[in-house]
């Protein structure tokens, strides 16, 4: 059994700060780190590895740096890992990158489940799972807490509109992660982080793939960004400052104002 | 990387909106570096006009044949009843203000087994054509069978707009549509508009880092997801009948690929839920750990309210994360509205924007929650709330 794990790198958004001024997010000099809900898949992949002895690649887009995340996932236990890197990716949004990755996918070889994580902290679509699925032509099952993969066959746990349901699914398919509440990512010891510098990690291009030029980037994205702007501000109200007994006494006050309490 | 013309005046307007920090000014002109991504927001910044995205040079489609904003209209069930997604009746309110607008039709879609009873109610939200695709294989949502069963209908009628929930169907289905249909989607949109054309879909972007309006105006139909409690419900047509469209379409063999084993839904959730409450009380990082939120669901059965938290403190495992209030979670629209140890990051502000009175409590007076705030009481929400607490028992 082959499984293909998606992953992604993004800023540690528990460490960004936000600008007074415009309540914007600060990201320069915030660390990276693999984003949490394909930490969770990868989690998942190697459960499975552990149980049936299939094989974990790691497949991941973005700038030479993104090298980081594949090398974190080797030492924890993935087998292989691939970078798709280059100019021609830049302005994709998630066709265009689920395109990419697809292909990626198609040009690794043989798989039997593609895991990714619900979606990425830093663009928050949940898109790229679902459109990759398409463009391998395998089902997609998304939104998933648990998954446990025998035979031919997965059977998961995935979230819906007050409830769960159990799902089965034949091989091959597309499953998209997302962990429950108290989840805590595991993190590689320093000795498997050692053994794991000599596994091998390849960086392709879009010629290395063979994917369709118009496909990628800006060509291949059919979004644009018209504008961006600031949040609407509303009219600044009243600010108070004092010891915690004078703001409480003032919160107590406009509750009363307010209506709230009598 | 984007392209930066001779006129350049090196006014700098376009290195403060990169998103990216990836434009900086040298000898009074900009450059840009490779950490360009080619967003394009910084295009509309430039008061000269020296930016700009290499051109497309895929043939264009005329896109006037499609017409018509189309929303998708969930059917949900509980234990054995169906209902619709009250969702479905706010993104059809929206999308009656977008047809009249551009003088089109606004269709519901409606796919699912036994639904007619459902008809009359959704067309007092304005629906002027019902598709209907009624069947019992449709009973349970499947992803092949109900993306065939819209791919279908999308190349029989050509829509220009198809506006989906962004709930656990609307959020697997859409990109499925999206990704086969080779069109743009835009995720958890706060706001939706016509200009010259086209859909104008607003949302923070880059990592919530700015409101950006996105747009597809090469691609058609245009598509984009909706959560919750996003836009208001208006029944504005009572007691008219939309013109049904039947449709019979065969669900597809890939369908059985996927099979329900079982379905176990939560017991009702006790308690007041945010999107009803009409007091909700929020915290953040700021609240530091469980005995801050304590302090917050004390204050909360003193006055009836229900308690949410940012995003920040989500990732810190502080609240499950169905209490997210924000762009990723829910979006509230309390009367009163409190927000302590919030700083007040885009994607927190547009998940409150339709709360009445809103106060907040931070250490840091810079904070930008006090740009929205009508009452900011820069403090400690940890020290100041046990002192309100004990104002409360009196």
């Amino acid at each position: 059994m082959h499984i293909i794990v998606c992953i992604k790198q993004v800023p540690d958004s528990t460490q960004v700060k936000v600008d007074p001024k415009t309540g914007t997010l600060i990201r320069a000099g915030v660390p990276s780190i693999l984003n949490p809900y394909d930490h969770f898949a990868l989690e998942k992949a190697l459960e499975i590895k552990a149980k049936t002895g299939a094989k974990v690649t790691v497949l991941s887009m973005g700038p030479q740096q993104a090298v980081a995340v594949l090398r974190l996932a080797l030492a924890l236990g993935a087998d292989e890992g691939v970078l798709l890197s280059s100019r021609a990716f830049a302005g994709s949004d998630t066709w265009a990158t689920a395109y990419a990755l697809a292909t990626a996918v198609k040009h690794i070889g043989s798989f039997d489940l593609v895991l990714c994580g619900q979606m990425a902290i830093d663009g928050d679509t949940a898109q790229t799972g679902p459109e990759m699925a398409y463009h391998l032509h395998i089902p997609q099952i998304t939104f998933c807490e648990s998954i446990d993969a025998n035979g031919n066959t997965v059977v998961v746990k995935k979230l819906i509109e007050g409830g769960h349901q159990i799902l089965q699914a034949d091989l091959p398919v597309l499953v998209t992660m997302t962990m429950p509440h108290d989840y805590v990512a595991k993190y590689p010891s320093f000795m498997a982080a050692h053994k794991a510098q000599d596994k091998i990690i390849r960086t392709w291009t879009e010629t290395d793939i063979g994917a369709d030029p118009h496909k990628l980037g800006l060509e291949g994205s059919p979004t644009r960004v018209d504008r961006i702007f600031p949040p609407p501000t509303r009219a600044k109200g009243e600010v108070y400052s004092g010891s915690a007994v004078e703001l409480a006494n003032k919160f107590v006050e406009i509750l009363k104002k307010e209506r709230v309490i009598k | 990387m984007i392209q930066i013309a001779q006129n350049c005046v090196g006014c700098g307007k376009c290195t403060a909106a990169c998103p990216f920090g990836a434009l900086s000014l040298v000898n009074r002109r900009a450059v840009a570096s490779s950490a360009c991504t080619m967003c394009g927001a910084c295009v509309s910044q430039c008061p000269v006009g020296a930016l700009s995205l290499p051109q497309n040079t895929a043939v264009k489609k005329d896109l006037s044949a499609y017409k018509g904003i189309w929303v998708l209209v969930e059917i949900g069930t509980n234990a054995m009843s169906q209902h619709v997604r009250s969702v479905s009746y706010e993104l059809l309110s929206k999308g009656r203000e977008l047809a009249n607008q551009t003088g089109e039709e606004l269709g519901a879609v409606v796919i699912g087994s036994n639904i007619s009873a459902f008809y009359g109610e959704i067309s007092q939200y304005g629906a002027d054509k019902i598709y209907a695709v009624d069947a019992p294989a449709y009973a349970h949502y499947n992803t092949a069978a109900y993306a065939n069963a819209l791919i279908t209908l999308i190349k029989k009628y050509n829509p220009s707009v198809v506006l989906f929930p962004s709930t656990y169907v609307g959020r697997d289905l859409s990109p499925r549509v999206a990704a086969e249909m080779f069109v743009g989607l835009t995720a958890d949109c706060t706001g939706l508009a016509i200009k010259d054309g086209n859909l104008i879909q607003t949302r923070p972007a880059f990592g919530g880092n700015i409101l950006a309006d996105i747009k597809c105006p090469d691609y058609r139909p245009q598509m984009a997801t909706v959560r919750p409690n996003v836009f208001k419900k208006v029944v504005s047509a009572p007691g008219k009948m939309a013109q049904v469209v039947p449709e019979t379409i065969a669900v597809p063999a890939e369908a059985a690929k996927v099979r329900i084993i079982n379905t176990h839904m939560d017991p009702p959730v006790s308690g007041l839920q945010l999107e009803e409450a009409d007091v909700v009380i929020a915290g953040g990082r700021g609240m530091k750990n469980k005995a801050g939120f304590d302090l917050l669901d004390n204050l909360a059965q003193h006055l009836g309210a229900a308690v949410g938290a940012s995003r920040a403190a989500i990732d810190l495992g502080l609240k499950p994360k169905e209490k997210q209030i924000g762009q990723s979670g829910v979006n509230v629209a309390a009367k009163f509205y409190v927000a302590c140890g919030i700083s007040g990051a885009v994607q927190h502000v547009v998940g409150v924007e339709h709360c009445g009175v809103i106060v907040g409590i931070n250490k840091d007076a810079n904070a930008p929650i006090f740009n929205v705030c009508k009452y900011g009481l820069v403090g400690d929400a940890g020290q100041i709330l046990p002192k309100v607490l004990e104002q409360l028992k009196k």
